[in-house]
C-alpha cells in the first residue's frame, strides 16, 4: 500500500454515483419463465449448437461448443426444454439480431452432476486453461475475451505480475465492488489458481480508492491465505479512466504497454475481479459460467442493487424487479455512462459482458445541436493516451481519413474523457468512431478490390493457358491428323505402286 | 419510421456514449473572460476617464449587429451565436485597446472589420485563423495612425478632467463644448514616448523622471497592468485559459528585454518598464490566449507565447510602431498550424 504509484497524463475526476447501488447486497434475479442465450457472447468465433429443439437440458449443461481457437462453450443456465435456435434480437449497439438458443425453464433449476477440485496444482496448467474455456469464462469487465487465452503465455512470453483489475473507475456500475465486498474468498481462489497456471512471480489487486469496503474486505481475505503472501491489495487513486486496462498498468507500473503490443509484452497479465471469481468457481466447484453480478441503476430506478443474474434473462424482467420509471422501449445504457451503449429493446436478454443497467443519468449531455470547436484544448488536456482530440475531430469531419491516421486515430481508447470536458459540447467520441468505421470498411474494400483483382489475374492466367493448351492441342491433333493422312496416302501410294507392280509384272 | 428526437425521461439523447457532460460550456468562457476584465476597466476609468465605458457599449452594439447581418447572409442560427459571448469578447478587447476618445467612426470601423472580415469571412466562431480584435487594431493602426497613437496623458486629465456628457461629445463630434479639440488633450503613450527620446539619446532613467511616467513604466499603465494581471489570475484559476502562454510570454519579454537592459542600460528601457506598458499584460492573459486562434498543443502553447513575448519586443524597440502586441500576435497567429503539427504530445504507448 505503501509503494509509490505512477499516473497517467489527463483523466477525470467524475461524480461516482457508487452509493445508489451498494446500498443492498448482491440479491438473485428471480429465475425466468425463457432464457435467451446468444451463441456470440464473447470476442472471437460464436458458439456452435449441441442441443436441438426440445432437447431438455439440465442447469450447467453444455448447450454449445466452442469453433476455433477463440472461443469458448455455452451452458444451460438452468434446467428446461430447447424451445427455439433462431435469430434474436441481442444486445449490441448495432441492433441486429444474431443466432440465440432458447431455453423454456421447468423451474426446477436442476443441476447437471458437476464437480470441482481443492487440489488443483494435481492439474497440468493446459488441464487449467481447458476447463476455464470449458467453462465458458471470458473476461467479465466488459469486453468478453475468452479467459484460457491471457492464462496461456506463449514460450515467447514469460509472466511477472499478474493485475487484478477492481478498479470499476466508470461511476454509476458496482458489481465488481459489491463482488469484492461480499465474495472476496471466492475472488481468491481464482487469483491462486491464475498464480499457478501462469506462474507469476507477484499480484496486485487494484481497487480505486473509493471503495474502502472493497479493499478492507479484499485485505482481510488475503491476511488468511499465507499461500498468496505475494499477493497485495493496492489502492489507486480514483480518476477516470483508470480501470482502463493501459492506464491501470501505467498506473501499477510506471510502464506503457506499447502501441500494437500486448500487456503480455511487458510480463504483464490483467483480468478483471468477476473474472478471477468465475475462475474459482469453475475449477474448485466445478460450476461453469451461468450467471454474473448486474448492477441496475440510475436515476430513474427505484430499487437501485446488484443482482446475481441468470445469462438470458430479458433485462425488462430485471428491470420490473427493480421497479423503474421507465417506459416500455425507452431507451437505456449497457455499461457505464461513460462507454456505455444506447440500447431500446425490451426483450434483449443479459449477457456475459452486461456489467450495468443504467436507466437515467445525472448531468446527461445535451441533445442540442453543438456549437463550433473553439480549440481550447480541454480534450487534449483531459486525453489519457495524450492525443489532439480537437485536431482529430476537425480531420474526421473533412473526412481526411489519412490525416486522423496520422494523429494516431486508432490509440483512441473511446473513453469519452475528450467530449465530456468539450465546452461546445462536440460528441468527439462519435466521430472518432465513425471515422475508424470508415476506415476499416475502406480497408475491407481496398483487401476484396486487391483479392478480386488477384482472382481476376489468374483466370485471365488460367484462360490463356487453357487456350495455349487448346491450341497446343489443335496443333498437335493437326500434325497427328497430317500425319496419318500423309501416313495413308503413302499407304495408297504403296499400295497403287504394288498394284502398278503387280500390272506391271 | 423515425423517432422522436426530444430528450426522454431518462435523459439519454445521445446516440452513444459518452452519456455524461460537464459543465463547461462556451458561453461561460466568454463570461468569465468579460469578468476578469472588470479591474482593468475600472483602471482605466479611474486613470482615462469614462470614456472606455462609452467605447465598450458602442462597439458591442456594433459587433452583435454585424454578427446578426453576417449570421442572417450565413445562413445561421442566430441564437446560439449570438448569444455566445464571443462578439462581445472581441468587442470589449478592441474598445480597451482604443485610444480613450477614440471617435465613433474609427470604433464602428474597428469592429465592423473584426467581426465581418477577419471572423465570418473565414466561417465564423472556431475558424478565423487570426484574432478578430488584434486584426481590427492593426487595420486602424496602418489605416489612422494619427488617431490610434494619440492618448490622453493622466496628468492632463487630473487637470481638466472630463466628465461623461463631454466624454460622449467629444467621442460622437470630435469636440467639446468649451471648444477644445481632441488633439490638444492628447499626446504620445509613455511606450512610445521612451522610444522617441531614447532615439534623441536620452538615458532612460531620466526620461522615467518625467511626469509622464510613474513608479515602473508610464503613470496609470502600470497599474492598468496589474489590472490586467488580477483578472488573468482569475482566468487561470477558473481554468479558462491554462498558464503556458501567459507564462511564456511574460518569460520570453523579461529575458530579452533583461539582456539588452544588462548590455546597454543607457539605450534600452528596464524589463519592468517593457512588462508592464502598453499592451503586455492585456496581450498575455487576454489576447495571446485566444484558444481559436493560438495554439492548441500544450509545448506549441509555450512556443506560441515565447514567440508573441519576442516579436513584442522586437517590434517595440526596431519596429515602426509604438507597441508591438497585436502585430506579434497576428504574425504568431500565421505560425500556428506549424507549431501544432511539430509539438503533438506522445502517444501512449509510442516509441
Amino acid at each position: 500500500m505503501t509503494e509509490k504509484l505512477a499516473s497517467f497524463p489527463g483523466g477525470l475526476v467524475l461524480d461516482g454515483q457508487k452509493r445508489r447501488s451498494t446500498q443492498t447486497p448482491i440479491r438473485q434475479t428471480p429465475l425466468s419463465k425463457n432464457l435467451i442465450l446468444p451463441l456470440q457472447q464473447h470476442i472471437g468465433a460464436a458458439s456452435v449448437a449441441i442441443v436441438e429443439v426440445g432437447d431438455k437440458v439440465l442447469k450447467g449443461q453444455k448447450i454449445a461448443r466452442a469453433e476455433g481457437h477463440v472461443s469458448v462453450y455455452l451452458h444451460a443456465p438452468s434446467s428446461g426444454i430447447i424451445t427455439a435456435i433462431d435469430e434474436q434480437p441481442i444486445p449490441h449497439p448495432s441492433g441486429l439480431s444474431a443466432l440465440c438458443i432458447s431455453l423454456e425453464t421447468d423451474g426446477e433449476d436442476c443441476w447437471i452432476e458437476h464437480q470441482g477440485t481443492d487440489d488443483f496444482a494435481s492439474l497440468s496448467e493446459h488441464d487449467i486453461r481447458q476447463r476455464i474455456r470449458e467453462a465458458g469464462i471470458v473476461g467479465l469487465g466488459g469486453a468478453g475475451f475468452p479467459s484460457f487465452i491471457k492464462l496461456n503465455p506463449s514460450v515467447h512470453h514469460h509472466v511477472d505480475t499478474l493485475i487484478l483489475n477492481g478498479v470499476e473507475c466508470e461511476p454509476y456500475i458496482t458489481c465488481d465492488d459489491m463482488l469484492m465486498r461480499e465474495r472476496a474468498e471466492g475472488i481468491l481462489d481464482g487469483i491462486e489458481i491464475m498464480h499457478y497456471a501462469l506462474h507469476v512471480k507477484n499480484c496486485v489487486i487494484a481497487i480505486e480508492d473509493n471503495k474502502a469496503e472493497a479493499i478492507s474486505a479484499m485485505e482481510l481475505a488475503l491476511s488468511q491465505r499465507p499461500e498468496l503472501q505475494n499477493t497485495k491489495v493496492v489502492s489507486i487513486p480514483t480518476r477516470y479512466p483508470a480501470g482502463s486496462e493501459k492506464q491501470l498498468i501505467q498506473v501499477i507500473t510506471g510502464k506503457q504497454v506499447p502501441t500494437a503490443g500486448l500487456p503480455i509484452d511487458l510480463g504483464i497479465v490483467c483480468h478483471n475481479v468477476g473474472t478471477s471469481y468465475a475462475i474459482g468457481r469453475a475449477i474448485k466447484h466445478g460450476e461453469p459460467l451461468i450467471s454474473r453480478v448486474v448492477t441496475v441503476t440510475g436515476t430513474d430506478v427505484a430499487h437501485a442493487g446488484n443482482f446475481e443474474t441468470l445469462f438470458g434473462t430479458p433485462m425488462h424482467e430485471l428491470l420490473a424487479f427493480c421497479k423503474t420509471e421507465r417506459q416500455p422501449d425507452e431507451p437505456f445504457i449497457l455499461g457505464g455512462p461513460m462507454m456505455g451503449y444506447n440500447l431500446s429493446g425490451d426483450h434483449l436478454p443479459v449477457t456475459k459482458t452486461a456489467n450495468c443497467i443504467l436507466v437515467g443519468v445525472e448531468n446527461a449531455a445535451p441533445d442540442a445541436k453543438p456549437m463550433p470547436c473553439i480549440r481550447c484544448g480541454e480534450c487534449a488536456t483531459a486525453c489519457p493516451v495524450g492525443l489532439l482530440p480537437q485536431q482529430l475531430y476537425w480531420h474526421a469531419r473533412a473526412k481526411d481519413l489519412d490525416k486522423t491516421e496520422d494523429y494516431n486515430l486508432f490509440d483512441c481508447i473511446e473513453c469519452g474523457c475528450c467530449s465530456y470536458v468539450c465546452p461546445s459540447k462536440i460528441p468527439l467520441v462519435h466521430y472518432f468512431r465513425f471515422a475508424k468505421t470508415e476506415i476499416m470498411n475502406q480497408q475491407q474494400e481496398t483487401l476484396k478490390a486487391d483479392n478480386a483483382r488477384i482472382r481476376h489475374d489468374n483466370r485471365q492466367h488460367r484462360q490463356e493457358l487453357e487456350k495455349k493448351e487448346k491450341q497446343e492441342r489443335q496443333r498437335q491433333r493437326k500434325a497427328a491428323l497430317a500425319a496419318t493422312k500423309a501416313a495413308k496416302e503413302k499407304e495408297a501410294a504403296k499400295q497403287s505402286n504394288e498394284a502398278d507392280n503387280v500390272e506391271n509384272n | 419510421m423515425l423517432k422522436p428526437t426530444s430528450p426522454n425521461s431518462s435523459g439519454i439523447s445521445r446516440l452513444s456514449s459518452p452519456f455524461l457532460s460537464g459543465t463547461n460550456r462556451v458561453t461561460l468562457q466568454m463570461l468569465q473572460l468579460l469578468l476578469a476584465l472588470v479591474p482593468a476597466v475600472i483602471g482605466i476609468v479611474y486613470f482615462f476617464g469614462p470614456s472606455v465605458l462609452i467605447t465598450m457599449a458602442l462597439a458591442i452594439v456594433v459587433a452583435l449587429l454585424a454578427e446578426a447581418l453576417m449570421l442572417k447572409l450565413r445562413n445561421r442560427p442566430l441564437k446560439p451565436f449570438l448569444t455566445d459571448g464571443s462578439a462581445i469578447v472581441t468587442a470589449a478587447l478592441l474598445a480597451i485597446a482604443l485610444p480613450p476618445l477614440a471617435p465613433w467612426w474609427l470604433v464602428t470601423t474597428g469592429i465592423l472589420f473584426a467581426i465581418i472580415f477577419a471572423k465570418h469571412l473565414y466561417g465564423g466562431l472556431g475558424y478565423n485563423p487570426f484574432n478578430p480584435a488584434m486584426v481590427a487594431y492593426v487595420v486602424l493602426l496602418i489605416s489612422f495612425p494619427l488617431e490610434m497613437t494619440t492618448w490622453l496623458p493622466v496628468t492632463t486629465l487630473s487637470e481638466q478632467p472630463l466628465n461623461f456628457e463631454s466624454t460622449f461629445q467629444m467621442i460622437f463630434t470630435g469636440q467639446v463644448s468649451s471648444g477644445i479639440a481632441i488633439d490638444s488633450l492628447s499626446g504620445a503613450t509613455p511606450l512610445d514616448a521612451m522610444k522617441t527620446q531614447i532615439g534623441l539619446l536620452q538615458n532612460p532613467a531620466d526620461i522615467m523622471q518625467q511626469p509622464l511616467f510613474g513608479l515602473f513604466s508610464g503613470k496609470g499603465w502600470e497599474w492598468i497592468n496589474i489590472l490586467f494581471i488580477i483578472g488573468g489570475l482569475y482566468l487561470l484559476y477558473r481554468r479558462v485559459i491554462s498558464w503556458h502562454i501567459p507564462t511564456a510570454m511574460i518569460v520570453s519579454l523579461a529575458i530579452i528585454s533583461g539582456i539588452t537592459w544588462l548590455v546597454a542600460p543607457e539605450t534600452t528601457a528596464s524589463p519592468l518598464f517593457h512588462l508592464l506598458s502598453g499592451g503586455t499584460m492585456l496581450g498575455a492573459f487576454f489576447i495571446a490566449t485566444d484558444p481559436i486562434t493560438a495554439s492548441t498543443t500544450v509545448k506549441g502553447r509555450l512556443v506560441f507565447g515565447a514567440g508573441v513575448g519576442l516579436l513584442t519586443y522586437i517590434i517595440r524597440v526596431w519596429g515602426g510602431y509604438p507597441d508591438g502586441i497585436a502585430f506579434a500576435v497576428i504574425l504568431m497567429n500565421m505560425l500556428v498550424p506549424l507549431i501544432d503539427y511539430y509539438t503533438q504530445p506522445k502517444v501512449y504507448g509510442a516509441k
